[in-house]
């Protein structure tokens, strides 16, 4: 009997050992941490050299297109229907068009955006959809140059990476579905990937990163007084705060303490500058959810809208694919300056949607977690 | 071959008679007694009878309510799917009422009104536990040492979930009843109060928390160490030098300059653990209600340090003037 519990429990040991090893996804030395602040305080940036090579990898900005001559005819005269890029000459606008191409629809060209009988036709959502998202980048470009974007600057890529629909986006969380009893969950406490896989509310990209309008105090739970001065917040919104901290966390691939002193995560002044670079990005996201993603709700087709009939939106992960600076730092913008130009004002896109061409009716692709 | 020499053995004692121990006034053990061998690995190999009263049939029902309310509402939040609940079981929780209904006593079922009566019925069985706990120490003529010391864990239990909710004026304060949930709740709560690793009574509970394995290591070894003396036989102790008490005193008096007694030794384990929870019980219940941020706190009374600014003055940006766009 003592025989047979001692090679049981070593054979249960070793299959334990093994199944931990090989699927518990865990990482292993050499390091290369950073240290990101003052000594013994905890402020590291924990990562493995392997970690870095592999995201690196995966975060290449592709080499832009050769330049284009700058003389010639106006691209606005050469072709019709040109609204945001009228002023490049004919031959830098062919140029960019071949890397949006590249960008967004290699696998289907051209015809992904444009009527195969009528380039200039807006017919197809994607062209409607594709012009707004020009005068998104510009605006990015140059309205967030100083605040969050810098020098690097952002193009379809950026986000794209080769996807007609980026991979990292969101939408709105559905209530839970009708039946005759419905605990209340809280919209927490299902492992949902959303906010890495914790119990933790799921549902807070829709409070947080939609409206420019949201105050503050939807994240700000700490007291600003030692002592209780007023009535302070519940647990339930630190716990959303918690959460929406993790799906930054996850998606610029750092820990807690690349922009907080987590002695006090609340205090700005021990932070680090990263914070507030942070904090400018959650405004330029809901920036660009509100006045670029949303008012786009009814030019795309059913098929590309959530579960409650929402635009896709952006989030921090949407941009930033899993590392704290997008393609690895690399200037991007500066191959092509006419998407840093302020944009220029033109009719929102409308009109019904039209079925999209064959072969790109597919389901929505499910936002997929940052790893 | 091991042969039952002390009574520090690992020789599993099978008597022909189940052993029932001294006779008592009133006897309600329930159970046919029986030898399991991997009992007898850790511990005596003896399996029953348990004792089992009005009372303790009364605490085992009333945690039974609460296990399955718990279980099925966790069940029910994933529509009944069995698969979803295996697979879930781990995140699911039974939630605390939400913030707007204050303390009102029934909240709608679905909304923590299960809660609150699953949180009834366990703290009712807890309750009747230590009642049973307290009374078999008396009826064996025991000291009640080990029922206040699980007085000490409930007292942390009611803090959490009863006393600290009511002070607050919400049971949405109170913990989430799920095994990641209570665990993120507690991430949470640290977060909301500033760092309760600021809070004083939070570091004297980590300090009796971690001095209690201490403790229970050097104990555990030192009387491991000397059983080879006949640690057990504790008359002898007193009179013989080179005895089992006589080393293990030694041991300590050479390694740390000072020793426990075989008496005080328990004592200090004891109070350990009590006071691991009995601190802890103050430290939740000051917070929120005292105090709102502990690292404030801390740093207005002196207690947290200042270190030296590694980047240049960090403010607000949502203190600025606003952003053009």
């Amino acid at each position: 009997m003592r025989t047979v519990l001692a090679v049981g429990g070593a054979v249960i040991a070793l299959f334990l050992t093994i199944a931990m090893f090989g699927g518990a996804g865990w990482t292993h030395p050499p390091m290369a941490n950073e240290q990101t602040g003052f000594r013994g305080t905890g402020m590291d940036l924990i990562r493995t050299r392997a970690g870095n090579a592999e995201l690196s990898a995966a975060n290449v900005a592709p080499a832009p297109a050769d330049p284009a001559e700058d003389g010639g005819q106006k691209a606005s005269e050469v072709y019709e229907n040109v609204q945001v890029l009228g002023d490049l000459s004919a031959e830098q606008f062919n140029r960019l068009m071949v890397s949006i191409t590249e960008w967004v629809s290699p696998q289907q060209g051209c015809t992904y955006c444009h009527s195969t009988e009528n380039m200039a036709s807006d017919e197809l959502y994607q062209k409607r959809v594709a012009r707004r998202m020009l005068q998104m980048t510009q605006h990015i470009n140059s309205t967030w140059k100083d605040k969050h974007v810098h020098e690097a600057g952002v193009t379809c890529y950026t986000c794209h990476r080769g996807n007609p629909v980026p991979a990292n986006i969101w939408f709105d969380t559905p209530p839970p579905e009708a039946g005759r009893f419905i605990p209340r969950n809280n919209g927490q406490n299902l492992a949902s990937a959303n906010v890495g896989l914790t119990s933790l509310p799921y549902g807070v990209f829709d409070d947080y990163y939609a409206r420019k309008d949201t105050p503050e105090s939807v994240v700000r739970v700490n007291a600003t007084t030692a002592l209780p001065e007023s009535k302070g917040k519940p647990i339930q919104d630190a716990e959303k705060t918690f959460a929406i901290m993790i799906t930054m966390s996850q998606a610029l691939g750092v820990n807690c303490t690349f922009c907080h002193n987590t002695r006090s995560i609340a205090q700005w002044d021990t932070s680090t500058p990263n914070r507030v670079h942070a904090w400018y990005g959650v405004q330029m996201v809901r920036d660009v959810n509100q006045d670029y993603m949303t008012p786009l709700t009814s030019v795309f087709p059913q098929v590309r809208l959530g579960p409650t009939g929402d635009a896709p939106k952006v989030s921090c992960a949407t941009c930033h694919n899993g590392a704290n600076k997008p393609l690895n730092g690399a200037n991007v913008i500066g191959p092509y300056p006419s998407l840093a130009k302020p944009t220029v004002a033109i009719n929102l896109p409308t009109g019904e949607a039209k079925s999209p061409i064959p072969g790109t009716d597919k389901p929505n692709p499910q936002p997929t977690p940052v790893r | 071959m091991a042969y039952y020499q002390n009574l520090f053995t690992q020789v599993q004692v099978r008597p022909l008679e189940p052993e029932h121990g001294i006779p008592v006034a009133v006897d309600a053990r329930v159970g046919k007694p029986f030898n399991s061998y991997l009992f007898g690995i850790i511990g005596n190999s003896q399996v029953g009878p348990i004792y089992i009263n009005y009372i303790a049939a009364l605490s085992i029902v009333c945690g039974l309510i609460a296990f399955e309310i718990i279980g099925l509402n966790m069940w029910a939040s994933v529509n009944w799917d069995p698969v979803q609940f295996v697979r879930q079981l781990p995140w699911l929780a039974l939630e605390p009422p939400l913030p707007k209904y204050g303390l009102r006593v029934l909240p709608p079922l679905a909304e923590g009104g299960w809660w609150l009566i699953a949180g009834f019925f366990l703290t009712t069985s807890i309750l009747l536990w230590w009642v049973h706990l307290y009374k078999r120490a008396r009826a064996l003529g025991l000291g009640t040492h080990v029922p206040w010391a699980f007085a000490s864990a409930i007292w942390l239990y009611l803090v959490l979930g009863f006393i600290r909710p009511i002070l607050m004026g919400s049971w949405s304060e109170a913990v989430p009843f799920g095994i990641f949930p209570h665990l993120d709740w507690t991430a949470a709560f640290s977060l909301r109060y500033g760092n309760l690793f600021y809070n004083p009574f939070h570091m004297l509970s980590i300090t009796f928390l971690y001095g209690s394995t201490l403790l229970f290591a050097m104990h555990g070894g030192t009387i491991l160490a000397c059983s080879r003396y006949g640690a057990e036989r504790e008359i002898d102790q007193i009179v013989d030098r080179g005895t089992a008490t006589e080393r293990a005193a030694l041991f300590w008096r050479w390694t740390m300059g000072f020793n426990a007694t075989m008496e005080s030794i328990h004592r200090w384990a004891w109070w350990f653990a009590v006071l691991t929870t009995l601190t802890g019980g103050i430290g939740i219940l000051l917070t929120g209600t005292v105090v709102d941020n502990w690292y404030l706190w801390a740093v207005k009374h002196g207690v947290a340090p200042a270190y030296p600014q590694v980047f240049g003055p960090i403010t607000d940006p949502a203190h600025l003037a606003p952003m053009k766009p």
